[in-house]
């Protein structure tokens, strides 16, 4: 009967062609929305774990997640040096990480921090740091890079970098003066980690001395060899993670930070801000999947109608294998394999076209959209994404088969 | 027995009783000691495939198959062995005067003489009690028209088969012992109808 089927459709492979090309086109678009929509919120919520509170200037909490854990946008505001020591001096307080962000190194994001974040960072399922090569740095002008950084710009250990004041891929203002060598690369994570130059506080204090508004003044700038800058003392940061002794202690720690009497901080929860701005991502995505929806049901109809034309084509051809002895289930088998055959085929080509079309975005995405996307989709809600679609096509197609069956009744030999 | 009648006056209907495609509306059909009229549609369907063969004036092949995926096609609607099948299609290709290699062709790849007489392999395969033919030789000239007949017969007599053959062409009586005009057996009816 197979063999039957695929005959049929190969007999027929000009209208048969071209619907197999809408139904792939649709599949795609279903896999790939669906494909996206995991991996995007999968990245999404991997960004960041194991920390309890997140703080910096007062602002929106998902403002306050993007520009320090997405590194997407610009703090309005920073966390002057003595709130920092006298934060993390708290008793509830078991370990903290300071950022300072602002600076580039061409077109990556420079966080400037201290020992603190490779031993206590943590993302995906409460991952540490891993370290592919080199080391933590040890003096102010020590870096270590991320996998991505490292990949692209084709840095090695020990090479010497220059960053940019401010962010954008080309800066006309450049920190020259004073190059930073490459001690360590980091494993890749899957978050905005690879695409991070880290250095340590006194690095950015050291790069920014001497400067004013914005302009070098070069009499005030120091030399690398100079042993003083290793004492360089930060007067402010971006943002701080927070670390509790005890989860109890996190809502009357964000209270305090909110509440703080010398400047105006805001102190969130990150799991709640992933999930706050997951949800706004999550409007726009479940928009995509309808659409996707739609225009995979407007493919399968096309392909029923396609089924339902042929069969005034095919009305000798059923009526024959009526007149061999085939009963009149027969002929409603026969249609729907040859609409199984098809949708599969579709699927399968839709799931190559998806895997082609990430493995040619791949970089791109990662590098303007911190997506980081598996090029083989393989989690079960794809799997049933397409069985679903499967069953849909096998469904739809139900109209022309039953139409069929129905005309192949109590007929005279040769006049269907 | 040769079943006459001008188009119109019947032949096909009468075909597709016999065939069980359709079903009398009234009275009773017995055929090989069945009553197809007490069968459900799922058992004439069956039965037919046993036990009937039937040869039309054209389209007796599904186009895009080969030779063999039509004689298969049709064994496949009873419960026979695909050896068995394969041994009867070559004998019966070879009694039809036809190359073993047609086989492997496509079945609108054949000249419509060549298509009528794989036919009647086709309708063969199954070794049926009964062949039906309908106006099969209507599509061909006088030459392969009674290279048809001739091989027609002559299969029909090395299987002992029952063969219903209707045709608008008198000429062909000559082939057959027993004749029926349609429009006789038609008025009887009509004239039954009015007395009762």
């Amino acid at each position: 009967m197979l063999e039957v089927a695929l005959s049929s459709l190969w007999s027929r492979r000009g209208s048969v062609m071209l619907t197999l090309a809408s139904l792939t086109i649709s599949m795609a678009i279903v896999i790939g929305v669906e494909h996206i929509r995991e991996q995007a919120e999968n990245s999404f919520v991997r960004t960041v774990s194991g920390v309890d509170l997140l703080v910096g200037a007062r602002t929106s909490q998902i403002n306050l997640l993007l520009y320090s854990v997405f590194r997407i946008g610009n703090a309005t505001n920073n966390i002057n040096w003595e709130s920092y020591e006298d934060i993390t001096a708290r008793p509830e307080v078991a370990w903290s990480i300071p950022f300072s962000l602002g600076d580039s190194h061409r077109g990556y994001r420079v966080l400037g921090t201290n020992s603190q974040y490779f031993e206590h960072f943590r993302y995906g399922d409460e991952e540490p740091l891993r370290f592919a090569e080199g080391e933590p740095f040890s003096h102010p002008l020590h870096a270590v890079v991320g996998s991505e950084v490292a990949r692209a710009l084709e840095y090695q250990m020990g090479q010497e970098v220059v960053l940019s004041h401010g962010i954008g891929s080309t800066s006309f203002v450049n920190h020259d003066n004073l190059p930073f060598t490459i001690t360590g690369v980091l494993a890749t994570t899957g978050t905005p980690v690879d695409r991070t130059v880290h250095v340590s506080l006194q690095g950015i204090e050291a790069i920014h001395l001497g400067w004013r508004n914005g302009v070098q003044v070069a009499s005030l700038s120091p030399d690398s060899s100079d042993p003083s800058l290793a004492e360089l003392e930060p007067t402010q940061i971006t943002a701080l993670l927070l670390g509790l002794e005890s989860p109890m202690a996190v809502f009357g720690l964000q209270r305090a930070i909110n509440n703080y009497p010398s400047e105006a901080l805001s102190a969130i929860l990150p799991g709640v801000a992933l999930g706050e701005l997951w949800q706004i991502i999550g409007t726009l995505e479940n928009l995509l999947s309808v659409i996707s929806i739609l225009v995979l049901t407007a493919s399968l109809l096309g392909l029923s109608t396609m089924l339902l034309s042929s069969l005034r084509e095919r009305r000798r051809e059923l009526a024959l294998y009526r007149a061999i002895g085939a009963r009149p289930s027969f002929i409603l088998w026969l249609i729907e394999l040859e609409a199984f055959a098809m949708v599969a085929i579709a699927a399968l080509f839709g799931y190559l076209v998806v895997v082609a079309g990430v493995g040619l975005t791949q970089g791109w995405l990662s590098e303007n959209f911190a997506l980081v996307i598996d090029i083989w989709p393989s989690t079960p809600g794809i799997w049933a994404y397409m069985g679903g679609s499967i069953l849909a096509g096998v469904l739809l197609t139900l109209i022309p088969a039953t139409l069929a069956y129905f005309k192949s009744l109590g007929h005279a030999l040769q006049s269907l | 027995m040769f079943l006459q009648g001008a188009s119109g006056s019947g032949k096909s209907t009468l075909l597709s009783l016999l065939a069980g495609t359709l079903k009398a509306s009234s009275g009773t059909l017995q055929i090989l000691g069945t009553d197809l009229t007490s069968l459900s549609s799922r058992r004439r369907d069956r039965f037919r495939a046993e036990h009937i063969g039937i040869v039309f004036q054209q389209f007796n092949l599904i186009p895009f198959l080969t030779v063999e995926g039509n004689l298969k096609l049709a064994s496949r609607f009873v419960n026979q062995s695909a050896s068995g099948t394969e041994v009867r299609a070559k004998q019966l290709l070879e009694s039809l005067r036809l190359d073993s290699a047609i086989l492997e062709r496509r079945a609108d790849r054949l000249s419509v003489g060549q298509q009528q007489r794989v036919a009647i392999a086709r309708a063969f395969i199954n070794q049926p009690e009964i062949l039906l033919a309908d106006e099969p030789t209507s599509a061909l000239d006088t030459e392969a028209r009674d290279l048809f007949m001739q091989l027609l017969m002559s299969v029909r007599e090395a299987t002992g088969c029952t063969l219903i053959f209707a045709s608008h062409d008198s000429s062909l009586a000559s082939f057959f012992e027993t004749k029926i005009v349609l429009k006789e057996i038609n008025r009887s009816e009509k004239k039954e109808a009015s007395d009762a």
